[in-house]
C-alpha cells in the first residue's frame, strides 16, 4: 500500500507575484539562492509588474521560502504586495532564473540612484581588485538606476548601458546568481565600461599624456573650476578652502550670495567644521546620500555660504566622487553644473557649449544620462529627516495614498517644480526640475510630463495645475487637450502633507508659504483651512496688505515693508526703511494709486516685510533671504516674549476670519524706536507664529494640525510650532518625504481629488 | 454740451464744428456714405476704437491716437491709407473747447498720413454713461506689396526688426494719469507708422509680416505671430532700446517693458539675407533711425518666444492672462 504524503511532505506548485521595488536590488539572486537552498524547482523572473516566481516542492519547504523571502530581502529592496496562486505540478528540475517578461502591467519600482555601497568602495581602493580606480564600479547594492533607466522592465538594453557589451569577466559576474552583481545591469569594468575623458583649454603638453581623474585633481588642487559629469549630471566643483577660487565661481556663476553645498571627503572631516548628531550622519551616509543642513561650528570656508550659520554638506556617493575626494583630502564646493536657476546640463556637448564661461575644465565620461537628477537637500527636523529637494535618492519612489486613485498627471507649480503621476494608490513624484521660467527647465518639465507616463505606462485621465493662470505649468496643461483640473495653492500644499502623512479629515491646515493665486483674485499665502470630510473652508488668513511691484516685492523686501506700513497708516516710519527721498515719492504715490500692487495675504512676505525693518534691506540675491536673515537672527535669542495677532471674527460667519498683523507689527515698532535687540524682536515674531498657530488650532478645535508652506522650511518656525501645538494636546504632522516648499505642490494636486474640494 | 439724441443739436454740432475741420469734396456731399474709385485691386481695410484716459497726455491725444491706430493697422497690411470713417460717442457735457482741440489734431495727423476722412458718425450719450469721448476710426488703403505681409509667410530662419525703443506710450499714460511725479516728463510713442513702412516697401524689402505693437507690447505682438506662424523666437534683451525713463518707471513699479504698450512702434520680420537692407531703409526714416535687429525665428516649438537675457538664460514669454501677478511662491 503506498504511503499517502502527510500536509507537510506533500508536493505544491506556487506561482507568487511580487510587487515593490524589487527590480535592480538584487531581488532575483536573493530568490535563487533561497530556493537553491531549499531544494525547490521553478523559476523567477522580472516582469513589467515586478517579479514572478514559480516554486514547485515540499508544502513546508514553500511555506519557509515564502517566509524568508520576506524576512531576508535584499536591502534596498521594497514589497507592497505579493499575490500567491497554486499551479498544478510541473516539474522538479532545478530552479533557474528566466529572462524578463515584458507583458503585463508596468508596475515595477524605478529605484532611485543609490550611492556606492561598502564593498564596491573596498574594490576600487583595493590595488589587487581588476576595478582598482574604475570610476563606474557598482553591483546590485548600488550605482545608477533612474538616471539611466529609459524603459521598465530593469534590463541592461533598457538602460543607457546598453551600448556597452560586457566583457567576459564581467559577464560571468551578471549571469552567476551568487554573484554581487547578478543582473547587475549598470555593471562595468576599465575593460568594458565607460571611461572619463578631461578637456581643457590649456593642456601643457606634458600633461596630455596623465589620466584625466590626476588631470581633474590638480585642476581642483590649482584652485581651478571643474566642470564634473557626475551621476544625475554635471556640478561645478571648486577648492572650498580658497575664497577667491569660490570668488571666481560666484562671478561667473551670477550667483552672489546664495549658499553653495560642500563636498566633504568623509564624516570625520565634515565635523571639524559642522555639528552633526546622530540622525544627521545616517542622513549624510545613507544610501541616499543628500546634502544635508548642518549646523556651523566654524566659518573657515569663507564665501561658501556667507552670512549663513548653517552648511549643505554632502559625502561622496558615487566610485568617482570617492576617488576625486581621496586624492584631494579637502573639502570642495559642489553645486550644481547649470547657469543661474536652469536645469543641470546631463550631455557632454551641452555642458561643453552652457559652462564654457563658468568652468576651467571638465571631467567627462561616456555613460549618458537619462534625465537630470540634481543632488538631493534634506535636514534633520524635529529628529527626523525631511527632504527640501527631491531628487537624486529619493526620486521617483513613489509616495503611498490611502485609496486608489483614477490615473493622473499633476503638473505642480511655478518654482521649484515637479510633476507627477497617479496610478492606482501610488504616486510618482518626479525629481526637482526647478524654475520655470526658463527654456531650459521649460523643456525638462515638458520631458518629465511625458516621461513619467510613459515608463509606467499610462494614460492620464486628467491634467491637475494651479490656479495661478500664468504659470507655464497651467498654461501647458490648458493647452495638452485632456481634461483639466485646477487645485488651489495652498490647498495643495495642505493636501500634500496630509497625503505624505496618510491623514484623514478632519484637520487644521496651517498653510504659511510666499504667495499664490487666491480663489477670490487676490493673492493668498498665510492661509489656515478646516478640511473636513464634506468640505475644505479657508476659516482664516493674515490680513492683506499691498505688495508693491509685485513679484519685485519678494525680491526687494523693503517694498513689503512699505506697504506693510501703509496698510497700517504708519508712513512716518517709513525712515526705518531708508529710502532716498525722490524713489519713496513715487513709491508712495503708486501705493496711493495701486499701481501694480496686488493685495496679498501672504505670511512669507510678512516675515520679509520684519526682516526690512530690522535692516533686511538689499535687493535678496536669493530666493527667501530676508526670512531666512530674521530666522538667523531669532536663534540668537532665548526670550520667550511674544507679538499678538489679533483674530477678528468674522461678520455673519462669513469666513474666513481675519488675522490682524496689526497689534504685532505696532509692537515690532515699538520695539525698534526703543531699541530692543534685533535678535530679540526677531523672536518674538517668531513666537507670535507659534502662538498663533495654537491659536488657530484652539479655535477650531481639530486634533489633527498639518504644517505646510514654503515658510515651514524655516526651521525656528517649524521647531516653536510643532513644540507649542504639542504643549496645546493637538498633533502636529509635518513633511518629511516631500519638501514643505512648491516641490510637494504636484502631489497635493493629486491629493486633492481625493479630498474634499475648497467651499468658500 | 447738450447735443443728444440725434436730433438738431446733434446736427448742429456735425455742422457747425466737426464737418468745416475735415472738409474735403468726398466727405462734403454729406451722403450717407463715402463713394470714391481706388487706384488697384487689393485693399487692406481695419477698425479700432479709441478709449484713453487722459485724453490730452504728453506726445499726444486721443484724436492722435485714433487716427495713428487705423493708420498703422492699414500699414501693417503692407498698405498706404487713404480714406477713413470717423465715429464719435460723445458724453454730455463734454468740453466743446476740448473737443475742438481733438478735432485739429485729427485733421492735422490725417493730413500727415495723407489720408481722407470721408465718412463719419456722431453720438452723444447720456453724461455719466461715457468716459468723456470715445472714437472709432475705419480705413481701407491699398495694398503696395505682393504677396502682402502675414503672419502665416513668417519662415524660420527670418530675422525680427523693431523700428525703435518699447514701452513709452503705456509708461507715460500712466505716468500722466496718475500724475505720477517723475524726473523727466516721459512722451508717449504715438506716431504714424506709413512712411516708415512704405520706406520698406519702396525698397523692395520682401515683407514676411509687420506688426504695430500696442496694447501687450512687444511681447504680445510677437507671440501672437509665432502663435499662427507656428514658428518660434528668440528675442536677445540686450539689443531692445529701452529709455532710461521707461527702465526706470518699469523697475520702479515691478513692470516689465516687455508687456507695456506702445502706440508707435513695429515689428518687421523679414528673410535673414535682407536684414541689412531693411535696417538701412527703415534707418532712412526719422521713426526707423533707432532700428535693430532683435531676434531671429526659428523652427522651436510653436509659438515659444524666449528672451537671452544678460546672464544667458532663456526666459519664455507667455500671454498674460491680465495684469503681471506675483508667480514666485
Ligand atoms: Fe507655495
Ligand atoms: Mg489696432
Ligand atoms: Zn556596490
Ligand atoms: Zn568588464
Amino acid at each position: 500500500m503506498p504511503i499517502a504524503p502527510t500536509e507537510t511532505t506533500r508536493r505544491q506548485r506556487k506561482r507568487l507575484t511580487i510587487q515593490g521595488t524589487v527590480q535592480g536590488v538584487g531581488f532575483r539572486p536573493h530568490i535563487y539562492r533561497l530556493a537553491t537552498e531549499l531544494q525547490l524547482s521553478g523559476w523567477v523572473s522580472n516582469c513589467s509588474e515586478g517579479v514572478h516566481i514559480e516554486v514547485e516542492g515540499p508544502q513546508k519547504k514553500i511555506q519557509s521560502f515564502t517566509r524568508r523571502l520576506l524576512n531576508e530581502r535584499p536591502a534596498h529592496s521594497q514589497i507592497n504586495s505579493v499575490q500567491s496562486t497554486p499551479q498544478p505540478l510541473s516539474s522538479s528540475s532545478p530552479f533557474e532564473i528566466r529572462s524578463s517578461s515584458h507583458s503585463g502591467e508596468k508596475s515595477a519600482l524605478i529605484l532611485p540612484d543609490i550611492a556606492t555601497c561598502p564593498e564596491c568602495l573596498a574594490e576600487i581602493l583595493d590595488p589587487q581588485n581588476r576595478r582598482y580606480l574604475y570610476p563606474f564600479t557598482n553591483c546590485t547594492h548600488c550605482g545608477p538606476r533612474f538616471s539611466i533607466i529609459n524603459e521598465l522592465p530593469y534590463d541592461r538594453p533598457n538602460t543607457t548601458m546598453r551600448e556597452f557589451e560586457l566583457c567576459e569577466d564581467c559577464r560571468r559576474e551578471y549571469e552567476n546568481p551568487l554573484d554581487r552583481r547578478f543582473h547587475a545591469q549598470p555593471t562595468a569594468c576599465p575593460n568594458c565600461g565607460p571611461m572619463l575623458s578631461f578637456v581643457s583649454s590649456s593642456l601643457s603638453h606634458t600633461e596630455q599624456n596623465q589620466e584625466p581623474l590626476t588631470l581633474a585633481v590638480k585642476t581642483l588642487q590649482a584652485g581651478k573650476i571643474l566642470a564634473l559629469k557626475g551621476l544625475g549630471g554635471f556640478q561645478l566643483l571648486v577648492d572650498a578652502r580658497d575664497a577667491q577660487a569660490v570668488a571666481r565661481l560666484r562671478k561667473r556663476k551670477h550667483r552672489s550670495e546664495k549658499p553653495f553645498a560642500t563636498l566633504f571627503p568623509s564624516l570625520n572631516s565634515a565635523r571639524a567644521h559642522c555639528e552633526i548628531s546622530d540622525e544627521e550622519a545616517k542622513l549624510l551616509t545613507s544610501s541616499q546620500a543628500p546634502i544635508v543642513l548642518l549646523r556651523k561650528v566654524q566659518d573657515t570656508l569663507e564665501g561658501v555660504a556667507p552670512g549663513n550659520p548653517e552648511l549643505g554638506v554632502m559625502l561622496p556617493y558615487t566610485p568617482l566622487h570617492h576617488l576625486i575626494m581621496t586624492s584631494l583630502d579637502f573639502p570642495v564646493v559642489a553645486t550644481s553644473g547649470n547657469l543661474s536657476e536652469e536645469p543641470i546640463c546631463i550631455t557632454n556637448e551641452e555642458a561643453l557649449h552652457r559652462l564654457k564661461d563658468i568652468a576651467d575644465a571638465f571631467l567627462l565620461h561616456d555613460r549618458p544620462i537619462a534625465r537630470p537628477v540634481d543632488d538631493s537637500v534634506a535636514r534633520v527636523i524635529h529628529g527626523l529627516p525631511q527632504v527640501l529637494r527631491r531628487a537624486r535618492g529619493y526620486a521617483p519612489l513613489p509616495i503611498e495614498l490611502r485609496r486608489p486613485c483614477n490615473p493622473l498627471l499633476a503638473v505642480g507649480g511655478h518654482l521649484k517644480n515637479t510633476v507627477a503621476i497617479a496610478k492606482h494608490n501610488q504616486v510618482f513624484l518626479s525629481q526637482h526640475i526647478g524654475n520655470l521660467e526658463t527654456e531650459e527647465s521649460y523643456r525638462v518639465f515638458k520631458n518629465a510630463t511625458q516621461d513619467l507616463p510613459r515608463l509606467y505606462e499610462l494614460s492620464p485621465a486628467a491634467f491637475i495645475c494651479d490656479k495661478h493662470p500664468d504659470y507655464h505649468s497651467t498654461q501647458f496643461a490648458e493647452q495638452s487637450g485632456i481634461p483639466v483640473e485646477s487645485v488651489q495653492h495652498h490647498l495643495a500644499h495642505v493636501y500634500s502633507c496630509m497625503a505624505e502623512n496618510k491623514l484623514e479629515p478632519d484637520v487644521c491646515g496651517l498653510s504659511w508659504d510666499g504667495t499664490g493665486y487666491g480663489t477670490d483674485g487676490t493673492i493668498w499665502g498665510g492661509e489656515c483651512f478646516a478640511i473636513s470630510k464634506e468640505a475644505a473652508r479657508r476659516i482664516a488668513t493674515l490680513r492683506p496688505f499691498p505688495l508693491l511691484g509685485g513679484d519685485l516685492a519678494a525680491k526687494a523686501p523693503r517694498r513689503a515693508a512699505l506697504g506693510l506700513l501703509f496698510s497700517a497708516g504708519k508712513n512716518h516710519e517709513w525712515k526705518h526703511l531708508n529710502y532716498a527721498p525722490s524713489e519713496l515719492r513715487i513709491l508712495h504715490q503708486a501705493i496711493e494709486k495701486q499701481l501694480n500692487t496686488a493685495l496679498t495675504s501672504s505670511l512669507g512676505r510678512l516675515f520679509d516685510a520684519i526682516s526690512a525693518l530690522l535692516g533686511f534691506q538689499q535687493v535678496s540675491t536669493y530666493e527667501g533671504q530676508a526670512a531666512m536673515k530674521l530666522e538667523w537672527l531669532a536663534r540668537n535669542s532665548e526670550t520667550s516674549d511674544s507679538y499678538q495677532f489679533r483674530l477678528n471674527d468674522p461678520e455673519n460667519d462669513k469666513l474666513p476670519a481675519i488675522i490682524d498683523w496689526a497689534p504685532a507689527i505696532h509692537e515690532v515698532l515699538a520695539d525698534i524706536n526703543n531699541r530692543e535687540s534685533k535678535e530679540a524682536i526677531a523672536r518674538k515674531f517668531h513666537n507670535a507664529l507659534a502662538n498663533l498657530a495654537a491659536h488657530l488650532a484652539n479655535r477650531l478645535g481639530t486634533k489633527q494640525v498639518v504644517l505646510t508652506g514654503g515658510c515651514f522650511q524655516n526651521r525656528l518656525l517649524s521647531e516653536l510650532t510643532v513644540r507649542k501645538l504639542e504643549e496645546s494636546g493637538f498633533t502636529p504632522y509635518w513633511h518629511q518625504k516631500v519638501p514643505p516648499n512648491d516641490g510637494g505642490i504636484a502631489l497635493g494636486q493629486i491629493a486633492a481629488t481625493q479630498y474634499s474640494k475648497l467651499t468658500t | 454740451m447738450a447735443h443728444g439724441g440725434g436730433g438738431s443739436l446733434s446736427k448742429k454740432l456735425i455742422d457747425e464744428l466737426i464737418s468745416p475741420v475735415f472738409s474735403n469734396p468726398l466727405l462734403d456731399q454729406r451722403n450717407d456714405g463715402a463713394s470714391f474709385i481706388t487706384p488697384g485691386d487689393s485693399l487692406a481695410f481695419s477698425t479700432d476704437s479709441h478709449v484713453v484716459s487722459p485724453i490730452f497726455f504728453p506726445g499726444g491725444d486721443i484724436g492722435h491716437l485714433a487716427i495713428c491706430g487705423t493708420v498703422n493697422d492699414i500699414a501693417m497690411c503692407g498698405a498706404q491709407p487713404s480714406y477713413l470713417s470717423v465715429g464719435f460717442i460723445l458724453e454730455e457735457g463734454f468740453p466743446t473747447n476740448d473737443l475742438w482741440k481733438v478735432l485739429q489734431s485729427m485733421k492735422r495727423t490725417a493730413d500727415d498720413a495723407k489720408v481722407q476722412i470721408v465718412t463719419g458718425d456722431t453720438k452723444v450719450v447720456e453724461k455719466g454713461k461715457g468716459d468723456g469721448i470715445y472714437i472709432n476710426t475705419s480705413g481701407v488703403g491699398v495694398i503696395k506689396c505682393d504677396p502682402p505681409p502675414a503672419p502665416t509667410r513668417v519662415q524660420a530662419g527670418d530675422v525680427v526688426i523693431l523700428s525703435g525703443d518699447i514701452g513709452r506710450h503705456g509708461i507715460a499714460i500712466m505716468a500722466a494719469r496718475e500724475g505720477l511725479e517723475l524726473e523727466t516728463t516721459l512722451k508717449s510713442d504715438c506716431a504714424l507708422l506709413n512712411e516708415a513702412v512704405m520706406s520698406l516697401i519702396d525698397a523692395g524689402i520682401e515683407l514676411h509680416c509687420l506688426r504695430d505693437l500696442t496694447r501687450g507690447g512687444l511681447a504680445s505682438g510677437v507671440i501672437e505671430i509665432m502663435d499662427t506662424a507656428s514658428l518660434s523666437m528668440e528675442i536677445d534683451e540686450s539689443t531692445v532700446p529701452i529709455s532710461k525713463s521707461v527702465r526706470s518707471v518699469c523697475e520702479i513699479l515691478g513692470l516689465d517693458p516687455f508687456y507695456t504698450a506702445n502706440e508707435g512702434r513695429f515689428i518687421a520680420i523679414v528673410p535673414a539675407t535682407k536684414q541689412d537692407k531693411a535696417l538701412a531703409a527703415l534707418r532712412s526714416h526719422p521713426l526707423g533711425n533707432d532700428a535693430r535687429i532683435i531676434g531671429k525665428v526659428s523652427s522651436g516649438d510653436p509659438g515659444l518666444v524666449t528672451v537671452k537675457t544678460s546672464i544667458g538664460t532663456h526666459r519664455i514669454l507667455t500671454m498674460l492672462s491680465g495684469e503681471q501677478l506675483p508667480r514666485i511662491c
